[in-house]
């Protein structure tokens, strides 16, 4: 976090220090697409936010601790594309749900599709790469993310 | 930037909620006081990260000249390509969404369908500022041996992409430009 601001401090600098004009040309460029995108990106968060207090951590144990079994692994699955958890919630998570039962495997298609697959987000995707793309792209990453778990799984 | 209705409505959804998680707190509902939490977190972690993100794209947009990505992670660049945005995918960090429009600006200057979709597998799997996160709370034979596997798992899905794209190519919007709304 403290990096990106001083990378993005130094490049305005160095910007600046060549072409005053130019700078502000690509900041307010940078301004408007960030503006471009917050609105779907607020409606996004808030679907996200709801998602996650309706799926307590308790819930979560229950439903991938059931067995290491398929139904665990598609319970992750699921879970795992719908819901948006930054890292520094579904990590230490993770290792809640290692320390009560749920096999590495199931965690691996957890993490994987939490970080590949993002149905909660597509309304954000796609208004960059359109709705085809966007599911193609998230449907490939599901399948993916299956493979790794499985493998994970065979692994540890 | 054009105010359309359908942006009125998205702000007005989000006052809403607003409104309903102060409600919330007022008569002590706890599903509304937690989604409240989530997404005052969710809302600074967004806040962190893309500002600084959309100046960076903003200024690379500028001053990046169009032959320098082509060559490097145009369709001609080879293997080396990949490697080069999966490097620069690991230094970054932040949510997924946060590299959508760095993806843009990439296909904009002429990287390959392959490299985008590469960058964004690796952005979403092996960031190392997660990484680092992950080995600690997972241990290192976890991470190390999910990066040596999801790897070969998002190239494939790369290649993939690219094959299914290939007839039309890749488009990736500015959604501050839509045409759609």
């Amino acid at each position: 976090m403290r990096v990106m601001l001083i990378i993005t401090i130094a490049a305005v600098l160095a910007s600046l220090l060549f072409d005053r004009r130019r700078t502000w040309t690509g900041i307010r460029r940078g301004i408007r697409m960030f503006l471009g995108i917050l609105p779907d990106l607020l409606v996004v968060l808030i679907a996200a936010a709801v998602l996650l207090a309706l799926t307590t951590e308790s819930v979560i144990v229950r439903l991938l601790g059931k067995g290491s079994g398929l139904a665990g692994i598609a319970a992750a699955a699921i879970i795992g594309s719908i819901a948006l958890i930054p890292g520094f919630i579904a990590f230490p998570l993770a290792a809640v749900l290692h320390q009560s039962g749920v096999s590495l495997g199931v965690i691996a298609v957890f993490i994987t599709t939490l970080m590949m697959v993002g149905i909660v987000t597509l309304p954000v995707e796609r208004k960059y790469f359109g709705w085809k793309i966007a599911l193609y792209r998230n449907g490939l990453s599901f399948a993916g993310a299956l493979v790794v778990g499985l493998l994970m799984g065979m692994f540890l | 930037m054009k105010i359309t209705a359908t942006t009125i409505v998205k702000y007005a959804a989000a006052i809403v909620f607003v409104a309903g998680v102060f409600l919330s707190r007022h008569f002590g509902f706890a599903p509304g006081m937690a989604a409240g939490k989530s997404f005052r977190g969710f809302l600074l972690e967004m806040a962190a990260f893309l500002p600084l993100m959309f100046m960076l794209v903003g200024l690379f947009d500028v001053w990046l000249p169009r032959s320098v990505i082509e060559r490097h992670v145009g369709s001609g660049a080879g293997m080396w390509g990949s490697v080069w945005v999966i490097l620069l995918a690991m230094l970054q960090a932040g949510p997924l969404y946060g590299a959508f429009p760095v993806a843009q600006l990439l296909w904009k200057k002429g990287c390959s369908a392959r490299n985008i979709f590469i960058y964004l597998g690796a952005f979403a799997t092996v960031k190392v500022p997660m990484l680092t996160f992950e080995i600690g709370f997972l241990g290192l034979r976890f991470s190390l041996l999910r990066t040596l596997i999801t790897l070969p798992v998002f190239i494939a899905i790369a290649v993939v992409m690219e094959a299914v794209l290939k007839s039309k190519g890749l488009v990736v919007l500015d959604p501050a430009n839509d045409p759609t709304e």
